[in-house]
């Protein structure tokens, strides 16, 4: 039997948090949750997970993006997903597909909330095969 | 320095070149919006050459004389007004008679000059018609800042009720699924957490309602006389459960009644904000201490401590603005609008007052309201927050 795959949760929803940790727990994954990127990072320099699902808008407007930034500078394989509800209330389009957005958002998929369970395991099976 | 573009049209060729030379040598001072004012002067013979001119750019201000040969000046005028510009028009009347002046104002000009003029009375009204301009797009450009602004706050509303719907949405789908597996005491949680959700984004919505009631100044204020010990003891009795439930004392400290001129709800909002945050922010058996006393200078002070989590130095900056909540690992089981301070500062304006904190992190925080009490000596009219 393999060792579980590790996935880091970063969320300052502790709703959203321990949702995805269900989903994820559920799907036979090891969760570390965490609620602010300060601590995520400080995680970070201890663990070395196999994916990362992280929030946009934590303590700073823009907490998930500069993460994302700090995870791809210490692990550059690790695949990241960005989980917001940004996109759909503000309308602001970003995603990380074209390799202009790529360039500086540096999260391998984005997904708004509310993610459906099946959508996101969808998106975590495909990136963790990767 | 602003430049404006002034046409002038006359068939006369020595009142063109007069107007001209008095215009380009003239500015304008105008200290309250901060702006000198020059200008850049077009001339034109005929109402033809003038509207051809006012067609390809629109000056800001147009000298027409109103008797030309061929298009007239009153033709001219007719014709601006069909294309929408924000010129303003100066008549210049070959007699001093009221009867045109009256018709040009009717059509849409802003001024006359009865001929002859002095170079003074020019002067004067040019002057007076630019003051009109520059204040008119001061207005529109307060009025473009003020759409901007609130596009912003929809903006983050819109996320801030997303949020909760978000959290509620993915526990349904759990539910839904069975996706947490077989214990139903899992379920149970989820529900209440549900609950909790829905309560928050309630709880948001009643203070979106007071803060477009007291921005918007449509809710009608009504003033009598109140005491503010009584009110803050309501209060304190519509929280007193809440605080039971984490064994926090609140105690009221005042010695004789305050009376205030004030609108009895804007106060009981005041109380509620600033009494709720404290039993919110506080650790268990804490305590919430309430002073209410008098000021010289017929000021009242309010002031609310607790002995919770407390904010950092960079986050007191920002805590009174629309939305803002402190976020970290202390806070991130307290469900608040972010919009409670914000009404209590703007609240506080209308009795000009002010809203103060002190705080420590770690032992707790003082908020503090100041009024003022409306005087004969002090009676004034407060601007809009």
């Amino acid at each position: 039997m393999t060792a579980l795959k590790k996935v880091l949760i970063v969320d300052d929803d502790p709703d959203i948090l321990d949702q995805v940790e269900h989903v994820l727990k559920a799907n036979g994954y090891e969760v570390h949750a965490i609620d602010t990127a300060a601590q995520a990072e400080e995680f970070l320099t201890a663990h070395q997970p196999d994916l990362a699902i992280v929030d946009l808008m934590m303590e700073q407007m823009d907490s998930g993006f500069v993460l994302c930034h700090q995870i791809k500078r210490l692990y550059p394989n690790m695949p990241i997903i960005m989980l917001t509800a940004v996109r759909a209330a503000t309308g602001l389009g970003f995603d990380a597909k074209t390799p202009e957005a790529k360039s500086w958002i540096k999260a391998d998929c984005v997904l708004d909330k509310p993610v459906r369970s099946e959508e996101l395991m969808n998106s975590v099976r495909k990136l963790l095969q990767a | 320095m602003d430049t404006l573009n002034i046409l002038v049209v006359d068939d006369e060729p020595g009142m063109v070149s007069g107007i001209e030379r008095v215009l380009r040598d003239m500015t304008v001072v105008l200290p309250d919006v901060n702006t000198e004012v020059s200008f850049r002067v077009q001339t034109a013979a005929t109402g033809e050459d003038a509207l051809e001119l006012v067609r390809t750019e629109a000056p800001d201000i147009l000298l027409l004389d109103h008797k030309l040969p061929g298009v007239s000046g009153l033709d001219v005028l007719e014709e601006l007004s069909t294309l929408k510009v924000n010129t303003l028009t100066i008549m210049i009347t070959a007699y001093a008679s009221l009867e045109t002046a009256v018709t040009a104002i009717k059509c849409g000009a802003y001024d006359f000059l009865a001929k002859p003029f002095t170079p003074g009375e020019l002067k004067a009204t040019v002057r007076k018609a630019v003051q009109t301009l520059i204040h008119a797009r001061e207005a529109r450009n307060l009025a473009k800042e003020r759409r901007q602004v609130r596009f912003q706050f929809i903006s983050v509303l819109a996320h801030e009720l997303k949020t909760p719907l978000a959290a509620v949405e993915g526990y349904l789908d759990i539910i839904r699924n069975r996706s947490a597996g077989d214990d139903p005491s899992v379920y149970d949680k989820m529900i209440e957490r549900c609950s909790i959700r829905l309560e928050g984004m309630r709880k948001m919505i009643l203070d979106l309602l007071d803060m477009t009631r007291i921005e918007s100044g449509q809710k009608k204020r009504e003033l009598v006389d109140v005491d503010l010990t009584v009110i803050a003891q309501k209060s304190m009795e519509s929280i007193a459960n809440q605080a039971l439930a984490r064994n926090i004392n609140i105690a009221l400290h005042a010695e004789k009644p305050v009376h205030l001129l004030a609108d009895q709800n804007e106060i009981e909002i005041i109380f509620n904000n600033l009494i709720s945050n404290a039993v919110k922010y506080n650790r268990d058996d804490g305590r919430v201490d309430i002073n209410i006393t008098e000021l010289p200078d017929d000021q009242i002070k309010i002031s609310v401590a607790d002995t919770g989590i407390g904010i950092t130095k960079e986050d007191i900056g920002h805590l009174f603005n629309d939305f803002v909540r402190i976020k970290n690992s202390s806070t991130r089981n307290i469900l608040g609008s972010g919009l409670g301070l914000s009404i209590v500062k703007k609240i506080a304006y209308f009795y000009d007052g002010t809203v103060s904190v002190d705080s420590e992190w770690g032992k707790g925080s003082t908020f503090t309201v100041i009024l003022t009490r409306k005087t004969p000596e002090n009676e004034k009219i407060s601007p809009n927050p």
